[in-house]
């Protein structure tokens, strides 16, 4: 008994100490916060992640160069989760637990992102979602600077039915096999619908993640749209799988003229390794292109160049590249940081509430501003066609920023869901 | 209108009269339906200084660029030179404020078929075929007149046939309907899959006799299309057996002769394609970049081979006959090897381009093309296959594999060093896949996880075909390559993914031993 309350109170007294020593130290050095990056480093999504780990980085070298966030300096943690679902809630955990970071920037897909987000919810964090995705979620522990459905796939598919894409009939959905292109399929499915586009006109195709040969898919394509209407293709293949995809397309000669493809997950960097001289015109709806002329832009591109050169990033250091996910990344951090200081706290509930309307202007050159209510970011739309030297040529673009509309009104049901996150702590008082 | 300007087009034709500047400035300036007259007035014009203001729109190299009255002015720039696209005059120097003139696939598909029906014109016969090749897969309705013109002059019988069939198609959704059904009867000797569209729409005409006659020449049509497709379908799994095969037959030694439970094989692959890797970052920028797979190929079974040589010495001969062991050792290689190249080159995929000649590829039947890297490495399984099986049945070397791997103990006793019998027939199933690495680079994502997606498959095709029996092999990649590209096509990648892993398990517990079973006195039996 007594040795029990001897090692209890020895255990006691080394905690104390060690609090001490920790804050201790803290003072010595300097206040500092830790912030979270979870993409993947490896495996079928490095080469899309990679570079938004970058990007963080970069915003994190600038934000502490001019002094940090209220005097705080940043320090970012960087874990790899490998492509590797179950490692991401993993993953998140550590970093919400261990390193306790105040914030975290990261996933791509949205399988990453629904196996972390019961974690976000269960300790409260806070997560900053850079990429397109399917919608159908408001956490109130996320924010999302990606675009919704109505930011990027319902426009690219108007713009194709449009006499100027080519007025298409015919559809090929073609995706990888997960959430995101299931969802997002289903609500093009009832959008081509409410269009009066027939059930026998929409195909259908899903291919497993990290799939590497589309011989027969491009035959199909090319089966289907000679059936006698104008087709186009509607790609929502993820990671590294586009490579192959492309390649193929491209030795296949299925020409842009002829059936156009449009892509949600291919950007300037998902291409850099593909000879893009056959895939002239092909399309991507984003909502920042590295090609949109704004002096915004040229100053981000020259600023990533640099850095890029002087942290001798694979890839970049030679051909610097920027895009979408990137810009959303960028967009993310500042924010984050314009919240924290307005709400003069590193606290989760805080900084939620402070990042309601927070604007920024993005690199695109169009005043981003956040939701009041539901989390996601007001986007200007942007359709790109493939150049032969890999950038995208802007073809048609919104007038201004869109609100995103997380719950899709092609989807049965959604009319009736709120457009704000459902406070779970609230209701349990 | 546009029918009207290309009836000016063929009185005027010859007479060079000077370029539209409104027309140029409409192409720079207007909306999109401006912009698509103002190409039509373009190649009314028929002038050479036209074409070239077409071309460079096609090629996006048309800018625009303020003048000092304000009104834009257009330009054509190649490089560092840019001229005046209305007067061809020479601007120098480029001036610095220029904005792209950009075309979308609308204009540029109607410039490019335009383009093509004024050099249906043209006496070159080479000219005239590529311009025919490339109006048959869709042309305007406004070519119509041009398309007739040709025709009329067309004496060429390689040429002729095919510009029928494109003035056929583009008389199909005008004319009266006489000449609708001649086109309609006329299109039914086609097997292109844009006859087949044409038809398609047509077969739903409400004029009864064109909707009969549309229904039938679809049906020949669509005959004729299918054994394209099949010939496409056929030609897939050939080229994912290749792949299978080359994959694999690295496997059917080290595994299927040696025994060796080798899972560090997949790495092996992924190190032949990094080899190759580093190789084309040799020659990146040289004239010889073309031919970098010359050596690109004997480096990466080298550099295999070695790999897979030392592995043999350091790890795997001390654990011969120990299959459980060897497992577990190789896998732990397996990540090692992962590790190290990721920490070498880094997580990222690695981009390996493809020389020239491998990219495209060649139209063999009516819509199906089929791509030169493909064919390329078909042609370079079948050589591989030929080298080794010529090395095992030729060569001392090969006798010495086939001893020792039939009967070990014998062997040794004949005086054979089976000790480094084992290290050169690791090292020749290594190099081999290597070899496969080196053929993936050029179609498929080079990534240290490059190994992970092919391990499975290799120890399928192999304990498919049968352990030990390199016919055995060859036939379960060709087999599986085939079944896959078929269950593709009917149901999709996912399910057929599966549905190929099922049909495995199976067959493997009614015919554990294969394919083809291992005849006669082997030691292990």
């Amino acid at each position: 008994m007594k040795r029990r309350m001897f090692i209890k109170q020895l255990a006691l007294a080394a905690s104390v100490a060690a609090i001490g020593m920790g804050s201790g130290s803290l003072h010595a050095q300097g206040k500092t916060v830790k912030i979270g990056v979870l993409h993947s480093l490896s495996g079928t999504m490095a080469i899309s992640e990679t570079v938004l780990k970058d990007t963080v980085l970069m915003a994190v070298d600038e934000i502490n160069a001019k002094g940090g966030v209220m005097g705080h300096k940043i320090e970012p943690v960087v874990v790899d989760p490998a492509s590797n679902w179950p490692l991401f809630a993993e993953k998140a955990r550590q970093l919400l637990t261990q390193d306790k970071v105040a914030v975290t920037f990261g996933c791509w897909t949205s399988v990453s992102r629904k196996s972390v987000l019961p974690v976000y919810e269960e300790l409260n964090g806070l997560l900053f979602y850079p990429v397109q995705y399917e919608g159908e979620e408001i956490s109130k522990n996320v924010f999302y600077t990606g675009a919704a459905p109505n930011q990027q796939a319902i426009p690219a598919v108007e713009y194709l039915m449009s006499k100027d894409g080519g007025s298409a009939k015919r559809w090929v959905l073609l995706g990888t096999d997960y959430v995101y292109p299931r969802t997002t399929n289903k609500i093009l499915r009832a959008f081509l619908k409410s269009k009066g586009v027939a059930e026998a006109d929409i195909m259908e195709e899903y291919t497993p993640f990290g799939h590497g040969d589309y011989q027969t898919i491009i035959a199909k394509i090319k089966k289907f749209s000679s059936e006698g209407k104008k087709t186009a293709v509607v790609s929502t293949i993820n990671g590294d799988s586009n490579v192959p995809f492309y390649k193929e397309l491209g030795n296949q000669g299925l020409k842009a003229t002829d059936v156009p493809v449009v892509a949600f997950s291919v950007g300037e960097e998902e291409l850099r390794g593909v000879d893009t001289k056959p895939l002239v015109g092909h399309l991507a709806a984003w909502n920042f292109f590295m090609s949109i002329k704004s002096p915004a832009n040229t100053e981000w591109t020259k600023q990533w160049a640099a850095y890029a050169k002087a942290k001798n990033i694979a890839g970049h250091k030679d051909k610097p590249l920027t895009n979408d996910p990137m810009e959303a990344t960028y967009i993310g951090i500042y924010m984050w940081k314009q919240a924290v200081e307005k709400a003069k706290s590193f606290d989760v509930d805080k900084v939620r509430t402070a990042m309601a309307g927070q604007t920024f202007k993005a690199p695109s050159g169009i005043t981003s501003k956040m939701d009041e209510k539901n989390h996601h970011l007001h986007k200007a739309v942007f359709i790109g066609e493939v150049k032969a030297d890999g950038q995208f040529n802007v073809v048609w673009k919104t007038k201004g920023p869109v609100k995103a509309q997380p719950w899709s009104p092609f989807i049965l049901g959604n009319d009736k869901k709120k457009d704000e996150p459902a406070l779970m702590a609230e209701k349990k008082k | 209108m546009k029918k009207l300007l290309l009836a000016l087009l063929l009185t005027f034709a010859g007479t060079a009269a000077a370029i539209d500047k409104a027309a140029v400035e409409k192409l720079a300036t207007g909306d999109a339906d401006q912009r698509s007259a103002a190409i039509s007035a373009l190649v009314a014009e028929a002038d050479p200084r036209a074409v070239e203001v077409l071309g460079a729109l096609a090629e996006g190299e048309m800018q625009t660029v303020a003048g000092k009255d304000g009104a834009q002015r257009v330009l054509i720039v190649k490089g560092e030179e840019a001229v005046d696209a209305v007067t061809g005059e020479k601007i120098t120097p480029l001036p610095e404020e220029r904005e792209d003139l950009i075309a979308n696939n609308r204009l540029r598909g109607q410039v490019e078929g335009a383009l093509a029906a004024l050099k249906l014109l043209s006496p070159d016969r080479a000219a005239r075929l590529k311009a025919v090749k490339q109006l048959a897969a869709g042309a305007d309705e406004a070519l119509l007149p041009l398309v007739q013109k040709a025709l009329a002059r067309e004496t060429d019988a390689g040429i002729k046939p095919a510009l029928e069939l494109i003035a056929a198609s583009l008389e199909m959704k005008s004319g009266s309907k006489e000449a609708r059904i001649a086109a309609i009867q006329r299109l039914a000797t086609s097997s292109s899959p844009n006859s087949r569209t044409l038809l398609a729409a047509a077969a739903s005409d409400p004029d009864a006799d064109i909707k009969y006659e549309a229904q039938k020449a679809l049906r020949e049509v669509q005959g004729r299309l299918a054994w394209g497709e099949r010939a496409g379908l056929l030609f897939a799994g050939v080229s994912l057996g290749s792949i299978l095969l080359l994959a694999a037959l690295g496997l059917a030694i080290t595994y299927g002769l040696m025994g060796v439970i080798n899972m560090a094989h997949g790495e092996l692959i992924m190190i032949g394609a990094y080899t190759t890797y580093a190789v084309q970052v040799a020659f990146r920028g040289s004239a010889w970049f073309d031919w970098y797979l010359l050596l690109a190929v004997p480096s990466s079974f080298a550099v295999s081979a070695a790999v897979g040589m030392a592995l043999e010495r350091s790890v795997v001969r001390w654990l011969y006959g120990r299959p459980l062991e060897t497992l577990l050792a190789t896998w732990g290689i397996s990540l090692i090897l992962i590790q190290s190249v990721r920490t070498l080159y880094g997580a990222q995929n690695v981009q390996v381009e493809n020389p020239a000649f491998m990219s495209g590829g060649i139209e063999a039947f009516a819509g199906v093309v089929l791509p030169w890297s493909r064919i390329s490495i078909i042609a370079f399984a079948a050589l591989v296959l030929l080298g080794m099986w010529l090395l095992l049945t030729r060569t001392r070397l090969g006798l010495y594999v086939r001893g020792v791997t039939q009967n070990r103990e014998m062997a040794a006793c004949v005086g054979v060093p089976t000790g480094r019998v084992d290290a050169w027939a690791f090292g020749l199933g290594s190099g081999l896949a290597g070899l496969a690495g080196c053929a993936l680079s050029q179609i498929g994502n080079v990534g240290p996880d490059l190994g992970q997606g092919y391990i499975v498959d290799s120890f399928m095709v192999v304990v498919f075909g049968g352990v030990g029996q390199l016919a055995g092999t060859v036939y379960a990649a060709l087999v599986l390559g085939f079944a896959n590209k078929l269950l593709e096509s009917w149901s999709g990648a996912v399910i057929a993914k599966i549905v190929v892993l099922v049909f495995i398990i199976i067959f493997i517990q009614r015919r554990p031993q294969g394919m083809f079973a291992l005849r006669g006195r082997s030691v292990e039996a």
